[in-house]
């Protein structure tokens, strides 16, 4: 290609860069806002909005509650989902093509006519506001994101190798535990946080299931958009930003120097 | 995938193989159940149940199906919803198509670069991602002020249709980005130059070889893309007025305002149609035919 054309490509290229990254980035400025008010650009300095977060009751207790459904999810997203990237490793080709199309469809399913149906079943189990109803309901919708990254561990692994391994004298527990196991467990870990984040980012069905007793931060969030313009939204956005950053650069380095030895 | 398969078969004792391989089977059955137990519980039911609702409440019958199609806004709703998706997927078309085809192009370096902008609109949680676009697209937001301080005069955003698209495309550009590279990153550029030396000028060489090649990812980024538009929430409500409604407010609205089961479990039955059918349609056309044997 020629030069003015290069140039042209990459300038738009830079601006769709910097559409996709403005609004992670607006929040942090509006975050040490002085006054009440989400008006651009922010008035003056103070750190009010995070004392707010930390000591107001209304945002900890939702932190906590995401926090501890995130958790549990995770956990049992990333044991139910990792044995059925098992299940549908060592299945038919055919049948696992329609199971894993089967179990990827909450992905796909429109958030409002599931949280609906959602809603009705948990009215009449009484599982509205729960932890138990917060952590099914998430957990469906994380199940997905395990399957597809641990089967992607999965189709790079060799399974000659655990073949090698019982031809050594190891029991079909042992290859798995000390030669399976530890290879794909990169794929596992990627899973868990994938489904930790799914629940902890999850709105739509919690927005429905929610009650008093039980609020995630999304909710909270979202409840705090739409009743005022309050500035401590915007604290939570970089809090969050900043600990995402963090776990994400920690997971590059670790991944890095794996692939080094 | 299938190869392997066969593979691992064969490595198997041919003595045992009959009935292990039958045992095996059997065994990665059980290891998917809870996972299908857990759809059926969460995903089976509440669908089967907002589908009854839809022809039992109030009373048994087509009546939902008949008010929706017969009242007019909620015909203009679905209309609207169908237009801003196709609006949504463009824009992410054209903004995604030549990046991800530069994402191929450069170094290994400058490609984690654009790997991290694409990926950091998923670090933030989706809730605050929308009170960003709130933040940049009120009257007295970011763009605005540019606008301002340019010396035109301000343009109206929030509220409008054209500010859910903008927000709506931003928080799915991704979804747009990454099938479209995953098939760019197998063409091989060489055919490019070679369609060049034999006289192709290069927008011919673009249309008739590069195109062409990518349309997998093209067709499979914009599915998924329209559909999860078709879905959307959290966005319309919070950037949207009553002039850009979108079809899942209105089965909220429904349920949690109007308490109408029937009424909200017919749209949402619509929407869910309109949303399967569309992926049975497009399903076969975001596969590579010429990846068909093994995988890379």
């Amino acid at each position: 290609m020629k030069q003015p054309g290069r140039i042209l490509l990459g300038l738009y290229c830079l601006l769709v860069a910097v559409w996709l990254v403005a609004p992670t980035i607006v929040v942090v400025p509006m975050s040490f806002n002085d006054k009440k008010s989400l008006a651009f650009p922010p008035s003056g300095f103070s750190w009010q909005w995070y004392q707010n977060f930390f000591t107001n009751p209304e945002w900890s207790a939702s932190l906590v509650g995401s926090l501890k459904v995130a958790v549990v999810t995770a956990l049992f997203a990333t044991v139910i989902g990792t044995l059925a990237a098992f299940g549908l490793d060592r299945m038919k080709s055919r049948v696992s093509g329609v199971l894993r199309a089967l179990l990827i469809t909450p992905m796909v399913v429109p958030g409002v006519v599931l949280a609906v149906g959602i809603y009705a079943v948990y009215l009449d189990t009484r599982l509205v506001g729960t932890m138990t109803g917060f952590v099914l309901a998430h957990t469906m919708l994380a199940v997905p994101f395990v399957i597809i990254a641990v089967s992607a561990s999965l189709e790079v692994f060799d399974k000659r190798l655990e073949t090698a391994a019982a031809s050594l004298g190891a029991t079909r527990l042992t290859a798995f535990r000390t030669v399976t196991l530890p290879l794909i467990a990169p794929g596992i870990l990627s899973g868990l946080l994938f489904a930790f984040v799914t629940s902890f980012d999850e709105i739509i069905v919690a927005l429905f299931i929610t009650s008093p007793y039980l609020k995630t931060l999304p909710v909270q969030i979202f409840s705090s958009i739409t009743r005022d313009a309050d500035p401590t939204v915007a604290a939570v956005g970089t809090l969050l930003f900043i600990v995402t950053s963090l776990v994400i650069g920690a997971g590059l380095l670790i991944g890095s120097r794996q692939g080094k030895r | 995938m299938a190869t392997r398969a066969i593979d691992s078969r064969d490595t198997v004792p041919a003595v045992t193989a009959d009935g292990r391989r039958r045992w095996f089977r059997g065994q990665a059955f059980w290891l998917v159940a809870p996972a299908l137990l857990l759809l059926v519980i969460c995903l089976g039911l509440p669908l089967a149940i907002v589908t009854l609702r839809s022809f039992s409440e109030p009373q048994w019958g087509w009546q939902n199906y008949a008010w929706f199609f017969g009242t007019p806004v909620n015909l203009t709703v679905l209309q609207r919803t169908f237009a801003i998706s196709a609006w949504v997927t463009l824009v992410c078309l054209i903004a995604g198509y030549p990046y991800a085809y530069v994402m191929t192009a450069v170094g290994p370096r400058m490609r984690l670069v654009l790997i991290l902008c694409v990926l950091v609109p998923f670090w933030v949680s989706g809730v605050v991602r929308t009170l960003a676009w709130v933040i940049l697209l009120q009257d007295s937001g970011v763009i605005n002020s540019a606008i301002r301080a340019v010396g035109l005069s301000p343009v109206k955003l929030i509220r409008t249709q054209t500010g859910v698209v903008i927000g709506m495309a931003q928080v799915l550009l991704p979804f747009m980005i990454l099938p479209l590279y995953s098939v760019m990153k197998t063409i091989d550029l060489r055919l490019m130059q070679a369609a060049r030396s034999l006289g192709a000028s290069p927008a011919r060489a673009f249309a008739q070889v590069y195109l062409p090649l990518s349309l997998p990812g093209v067709y499979a980024g914009a599915i998924i893309v329209f559909i999860l538009a078709l879905g959307f929430y959290i966005t319309p409500a919070l950037l949207g007025g009553p002039r850009s409604t979108m079809l899942s407010t209105l089965i909220q609205n429904q349920v949690l305002s109007l308490l109408n089961w029937g009424r909200g479990g017919a749209m949402g039955v619509v929407l869910l149609i309109a949303t399967f059918v569309l992926l049975a349609l497009a399903a076969p056309l975001s596969r590579q035919p010429h990846k068909t044997g093994s995988r890379r």
